[in-house]
């Protein structure tokens, strides 16, 4: 067995579990500019085709009594919308379509990463980091256009003793700013090694003894993997509801 | 994963010659801005997608499905109401067919009675009369015997006195007939 596996390592043992995040052009073999059309761009578009499928072309009949598919749709948007409306409040309601959006781009993405040699884009930090930021940004602005400087109060934990408020705001103060961090990293993070974990495991299936195992440890992983790619979008967009409150009801 | 080395400067420095990752690939900053590129392109159409076309059109189903609910449940209780209406409407029907059965069999009572009544009361009248014609006949009868047995006395006295050898005086036999009669 030992011996097999140093015989393996030098001829098929072979682990690269991070090349199938490297971005590379789609048509030639050029440097990747930021007009470059990737593979990025083509799964990316792939969401968007996935999004349009599953909303847009099941709903055009507008059925009082819907088909299974425009089921999915209304099922998709009574979801979100009903996240939104119970954590925000009636006011939250406006932003529903950049929710909706945020969750559809996400939803999409992951589940289209799960389908074998395609590229998850919402593995990476590039994408995630854009998405945590906009909605941090969103957030405070608009924090502090409805509140003004109310919106401070946030971070001044009124309820708290007097003299433990300075500690709790510098506190608050950091785990505010943490925010995008831990959101875009979360996402990422579980996707990546999610698949990561996979590709190490695919590599030992080229040993014939453990093959058997690794496979049925690729089916164990995929089944996590489908689980993760509704929860990780389910998370980021029940984070972006709780954030927004914050923003539409400073209090605490 | 090429096979051959490829040029550095294409790789960038996130691959190595052979195709392979240089630690993280989330992590080549060479890559970013491609990727926010086509990310912000994505977003923008997603969100131009649903906030112009599916979103509205969900709502106005479900909208339009809701409305239809509650038109049809209004319906319900309108024929539901109508339903009860025209159960009382028969029940009333119903009250008042009998309340005129009643009233018709009370009305047949009442003339039959009243029929039965003249009857008896003519029967009534009709064996009064009989009744008094025979007790003037009796009466008659009666008065008849009177004056007969009065004749048959007196000339069954008168003959007597014959008999007797007397002279029969008619007046004193009547006289003493009718004392012996009143007597």
């Amino acid at each position: 067995m030992a011996t097999e596996t140093t015989a393996a390592e030098g001829s098929s043992l072979v682990f690269h579990p991070m090349d199938q995040f490297i971005v590379k052009p789609l048509f030639g073999d050029g440097a990747v500019g930021m007009f470059t059309i990737t593979n990025v761009t083509l799964w990316l578009f792939l969401a968007i085709v996935a999004v349009v499928l599953l909303l847009v072309l099941p709903t055009s009949k507008r059925a009082i009594v819907p088909s299974r598919t425009q089921s999915i749709a209304e099922l998709t948007y009574g979801f979100v919308y009903k996240m939104l409306e119970d954590i925000c409040g009636k006011d939250g309601v406006k932003f529903f379509p950049y929710v909706m959006t945020l969750f559809m781009f996400i939803v999409s993405a992951n589940f289209l990463g799960l389908i074998p040699t395609s590229f998850t884009t919402t593995s990476h930090f590039a994408v995630t980091i854009p998405l945590a930021l906009a909605v941090f940004l969103t957030v405070t602005v608009l924090g502090f256009v409805k509140n003004g400087t109310a919106f401070l109060g946030l971070f001044w934990v009124s309820s708290a003793p007097l003299a433990l408020r300075p500690i709790l705001a510098v506190i608050e103060l950091i785990s505010y700013f943490v925010r995008p961090v831990s959101h875009s990293i979360r996402l990422a993070g579980n996707v990546m090694a999610g698949h990561a974990v996979i590709k190490v495991f695919a590599g030992f299936a080229a040993v014939a003894v453990i093959s058997p195992v690794s496979v049925l440890a690729i089916t164990a992983m995929y089944g996590l993997e489908v689980l993760v790619a509704f929860i990780q979008a389910y998370v980021f967009t029940i984070l972006t509801c709780v954030y927004l409150k914050d923003a539409l009801h400073p209090s605490h | 994963m090429a096979t051959e080395p490829i040029a550095k400067e294409v790789a960038g420095s996130c691959v190595d010659s052979y195709g392979s990752a240089i630690g993280m690939p989330q992590l080549c900053f060479d890559w970013f801005p491609n990727q926010i590129f086509w990310l912000v392109i994505t977003l923008v159409v997603i969100f131009l997608v649903l906030s112009r076309v599916a979103l509205p059109r969900i709502a106005a189903i479900l909208a339009e499905r809701q409305g239809t609910i509650t038109n049809d449940l209004a319906a319900a209780e309108d024929l539901k109401a109508k339903a009860v209406e025209a159960e009382e409407a028969y029940n009333k029907a119903l009250a008042d067919a009998r309340a005129e059965a009643q009233r018709i069999a009370a009305e047949a009572r009442a003339e039959i009675q009243a029929g039965l009544d003249d009857a008896i009361a003519k029967a009534d009248a009709e064996i009064a009369a009989k009744a008094a014609e025979s007790e003037r006949a009796i009466a008659d009868i009666r008065a008849g015997a009177l004056e007969s047995i009065q004749v048959v006395a007196k000339d069954t006295a008168a003959e007597l006195v014959t008999a007797l050898g007397g002279e029969a005086d008619a007046k004193a036999i009547d006289s003493a007939v009718d004392a012996q009669m009143k007597g």
